[in-house]
């Protein structure tokens, strides 16, 4: 098992290794001054307080999404409704932001919950479709991301729109809603503890828990777990309605420390980029954190290098894809490991 | 090794040296091994479930690349990279699991791929004459015009004979050819071997049954984990001895039977009554009355697909459409849900334990505690209680006696055997009043086969009901006290002394050929009820 682990900690890294590698090749083929390029690329983050920050802030809603997803494919749920579940949490929040009037922190933490409430009704319902249906959640998690999409658009315009200023903005949020952004000079805001907490959670809910021990083996074995005896239908319906409930409070967190208003066009994109996250955390919430912070480096690598060269930001999709293909290809790198088993035989064969 | 130095002269029709092969998964099935076969020889394959027999015929026959090693065919090194190129040597293989395609009739099974034609069309008729007159020279008669679909597997398995002899194969390889087989169809079987060795054929046959291994080869080569273990002349060695070589230690070869006395056996744990099961306009499962006591193993008698399955899985509550009433320690169990037929004190050991036993890449410590994970002292209902998971599942490993290095090492990594293990554990730990054991033993070794009917057997005497479900003849009647055969979805058979049947009389139910009275059954079945 040892060897195993330590294989897949090679195979991780070689995979990074050569993403970079091809990514490199694609910057020398677009671009006039690939060193140059790929360096902004490389050091991005770190060339200024305010893009470290950047960074940092890119793995907030990352993470928030990451671990919603993570739990439904935990459960072996491929709901991909983290994008739609995000954005209306952020629109219940705030709705509860402009129109409560409420001491601080208890409106925050009302916002929140608002936040929670959305979410966890936009993942009850792929969840109880899949349960009572068997609708494929992954084709209904996905329709429902447009719905929900137009739906915190509508309510937005029409609602709670500020008549006063030209672009499409909301009325701004109250004071007393908001998080704190309490390191100078970053948008770096409290929902950093909120962010903890919640992974601290999810990890101890997946693997101390009983119902995350069902959550587990559902999605390891579905027919071994309804053979044990574990309610399967209530574990995939309230597995979603949980993951709704985070990816909600990641959109409520987001609005309310980054922003005043709402000012969203279009889905931000954290849903699907939630899915990356998970996957290579391979769903295990400890790792979701490190993965977004990894994710959220290319993305503001990526945004530098456009700044300062003549390579455009898209390029940082492909090596995401590489990255992504070689982690998840359980065949790679198997030949090596194939041939280092040959040896072993080999040297017993001629031992014995 | 011994005795083959007279034949050096012309050679062994096959050899295959040094062969290793390693699964890309990095399971080394064959490591170093050496096989010789020489021509005209029923030569036997023996070796426990696992042990590396059908990886070594599927790189003879071009199913699997090895790693390492040459095989040669009469004299002349081969190099064999896909089934086309063995047909083309000569060599023939009959699988474990047939490959036939069911739509197609018997006939045009067997000359598939080289059929006669009449012009441009596809000459039925002579496709069935060949079969016919193949069939005639060797005593493997067939129906060519009856559907693949509709034939007994015993059938199946002669249009695989007949389609290797038709592309001219020397040597045969069967698989557990008798695994599938009624004990009648075995003896067919064994008469057409030995024609075929008239014939001048070779025969690899393949099997773990010794008995028949002793009644049918001239030479036996046994395998353990993957190597050789030796080569022996069949008439030289007894069967202690080939399965202490097969096993690498002493086993017992007689079946203990719980042995508690008819008047101790009084309550009832499991009473079926009427069960009916219809699908697709067909009845799987028919009038089907049973009951278990407490402290006694009845036997369900049966070839596979004759609706135990079926009957497993409602009992189980993981199939719930059927009619009919089901008790469990006197509580309706009828339209009750798998964890709820649990609480009632029911244990599983379902037939296919990659499926239903385990959560293959989950540890074997999450698979010892999937039916308590929410019970004390594993859990207080929310939280798990690490420590208490580690020392239950310590304890079961040592109990069970499970080859585990680690509670958190994946299930996967432990052989068939040890697998078998944990699932035993796991449904022996919650003390179940109503044990439902199918095919408890089927696919793993000897050793832990041993293992697991002595769990059987000692739950029993302290009192379990057990329903026991087995195609393997000598396990169902060398472990139950009443014995029930089913045929076509009946109860066609009930014994309730199972140490007075032979396997001959149990063979013709299990056939259809013989069938009790239902009222005669349900009489007998009663007066067990007394
Ligand atoms: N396709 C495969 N991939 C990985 N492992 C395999 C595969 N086929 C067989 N094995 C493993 O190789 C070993 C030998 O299997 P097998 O040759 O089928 O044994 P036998 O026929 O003697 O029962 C077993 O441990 C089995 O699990
Ligand atoms: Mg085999």
């Amino acid at each position: 098992m040892k060897t195993d682990k330590r294989f897949e900690i090679l195979r991780t890294g070689v995979a990074i290794g050569v993403a970079l590698l091809i990514g490199f090749i694609v910057t020398c083929l677009v671009s006039e001054a690939p060193l140059k390029a790929f360096g902004y690329f490389l050091r991005g983050p770190f060339t200024t307080t305010r893009r470290f920050a950047a960074f940092l802030e890119a793995a907030i809603p990352l993470t928030f999404t990451g671990l919603a997803i993570s739990l439904v494919f935990s459960a072996g749920q491929f709901n991909l409704g983290a994008e739609g579940q995000f954005f209306i949490g952020a629109v219940a929040a705030t709705a509860a932001g402009i129109y409560l009037d409420l001491p601080p922190v208890i409106h925050t933490l009302v916002c929140l919950l608002a936040g929670i409430a959305a979410g966890a009704v936009a993942g009850f319902i792929p969840g109880i479709l899949k349960a009572k249906w068997n609708a494929s959640e992954l084709v209904s998690s996905l329709m429902l991301n447009y719905v929900f999409l137009k739906l915190g658009m509508y309510l937005v315009t029409y609602h709670m729109r500020d008549q006063s200023v030209g672009a499409l903005v909301s009325l701004p949020l109250k004071e007393t809603s908001l998080l704190t952004q309490f390191i100078p000079n970053t948008r770096i805001h409290t929902g950093v503890f909120i962010l903890l907490i919640t992974v601290l959670f999810c990890y101890y809910y997946l693997f101390r828990t009983s119902q995350g021990y069902e959550v587990r083996m559902t999605g390891q074995n579905i027919e071994f777990a309804r053979y044990s005896g574990i309610p399967v239908l209530s574990v995939i319906l309230s597995v979603q309605v949980l993951a709704g409930a985070i990816a909600g409070l990641g959109g409520a967190v987001e609005m309310l420390g980054i922003y005043k208003r709402f000012q969203w066009l279009a889905s931000p994109g954290y849903g699907f980029d939630g899915v990356i996250v998970a996957t290579l955390a391979k769903n295990n919430p400890a790792l979701v954190p490190v993965t977004a912070l990894f994710l959220a480096y290319l993305r503001v690598g990526a945004d530098v290098m456009a700044i300062y060269s003549d390579v455009s930001a898209e390029m940082v999709a492909i090596i995401q894809a590489v990255i992504i293909l070689l982690v998840t290809a359980e065949a790679f790198l198997s030949g090596y490991r194939r041939r280092m088993l040959l040896r072993e035989v080999k040297q017993s064969a001629s031992a014995s | 090794m011994e005795g083959g130095k007279e034949s050096q002269r012309e050679g062994p029709i096959l050899l295959m040296e040094g062969i290793t092969k390693i699964y890309p998964t990095g399971l080394v099935a064959n490591s170093n091994v050496t096989f010789e076969v020489r021509e005209g020889e029923i030569h036997a394959l023996v070796g426990e479930n696992g042990a590396g027999k059908t990886t070594l015929m599927k790189v003879l026959f071009g199913l699997e690349k090895h790693d390492a090693g040459n095989i040669f065919v009469k004299g002349e090194q081969v190099n064999i990279t896909s089934p086309r190129q063995a047909i083309g040597h000569g060599i023939g293989m009959v699988h474990q699991h047939f490959m036939l395609a069911p739509s197609l009739t018997v006939a045009e099974n067997i000359v598939l791929g080289q059929e006669p034609r009449k012009g441009i069309w596809f000459d039925q008729k002579k496709a069935a004459e060949t079969c016919i007159d193949l069939g005639k020279k060797y005593g493997l008669e067939v129906d060519p015009y009856a559907k693949i679909a509709d034939v007994p597997v015993g059938v199946k398995q002669r249009v695989e004979i007949l389609k290797a002899l038709l592309r001219g194969s020397e040597i045969l390889v069967l698989d557990e050819p008798t695994a599938v087989l009624t004990p009648q169809e075995t003896v067919e079987l064994f008469a057409a071997l030995k024609a075929l060795k008239e014939g001048g054929h070779t025969i690899i046959f393949i099997s773990h049954k010794l008995a028949e291994v002793k009644e049918i080869s001239d030479r036996v080569t046994v395998m353990r984990s993957g190597r050789v273990v030796g080569t022996r002349n069949t008439e030289e060695i007894s069967i202690r001895d080939l399965s202490n070589m097969m096993v690498g230690r002493d086993v017992e070869l007689e079946l203990p039977r719980p042995k508690m006395s008819a008047e101790d056996r009084r309550e009832v744990r499991l009473l079926v009554k009427d069960l009916k099961y219809v699908r697709d306009n067909k009845d799987v499962l028919k009038d089907i009355n049973l009951q278990v006591k407490s402290g006694e193993i009845v036997g369900i008698a049966g070839i596979e697909g004759n609706g135990q399955a079926e009957l497993v899985e409602i009992l189980t509550g993981l199939c719930e459409c059927h009619e009919g009433t089901i008790q469990i320690c006197g509580e309706d169990a009828t339209e009750k849900k798998p964890g709820e037929i649990r609480e009632l004190g029911l244990s599983h050991i379902p037939q296919d334990r990659m499926t239903f036993g385990v959560a293959a890449e989950a540890s074997v410590a999450e698979n010892l505690i999937s039916t308590r994970y929410n019970k004390p002292p594993i859990s207080n209902g929310f939280l798990l209680n690490l420590k208490a998971i580690f020392a239950t599942c310590l304890d079961l490993i040592n109990k069970f006696e499970i080859k585990a290095n680690d509670p958190k090492q994946p299930v996967n990594t432990l052989s068939g055997g040890n697998i078998q293990k944990v699932v035993v554990a796991r449904e022996f730990s919650t003390d179940p009043e109503v044990i439902i054991a199918n095919q408890p033993t089927r696919g793993i070794d000897i050793g832990a086969s041993e293992s697991i009917h002595k769990y059987l057997v000692n739950a029993t005497e302290n009192g379990a009901a057990v329903l026991l479900i087995s195609a393997d003849l000598s396990e169902v009647m060398g472990l139950s006290n009443r014995l029930l055969v089913m045929y076509e979805g009946r109860i066609v058979a009930h014994f309730p002394d199972a140490e007075a049947v032979t396997e001959e009389e149990l063979g013709l139910y299990m056939l259809g050929v013989k069938h009790q009275e239902p009222d005669e059954i349900v009489a007998s079945l009663m007066g067990e009820a007394g």
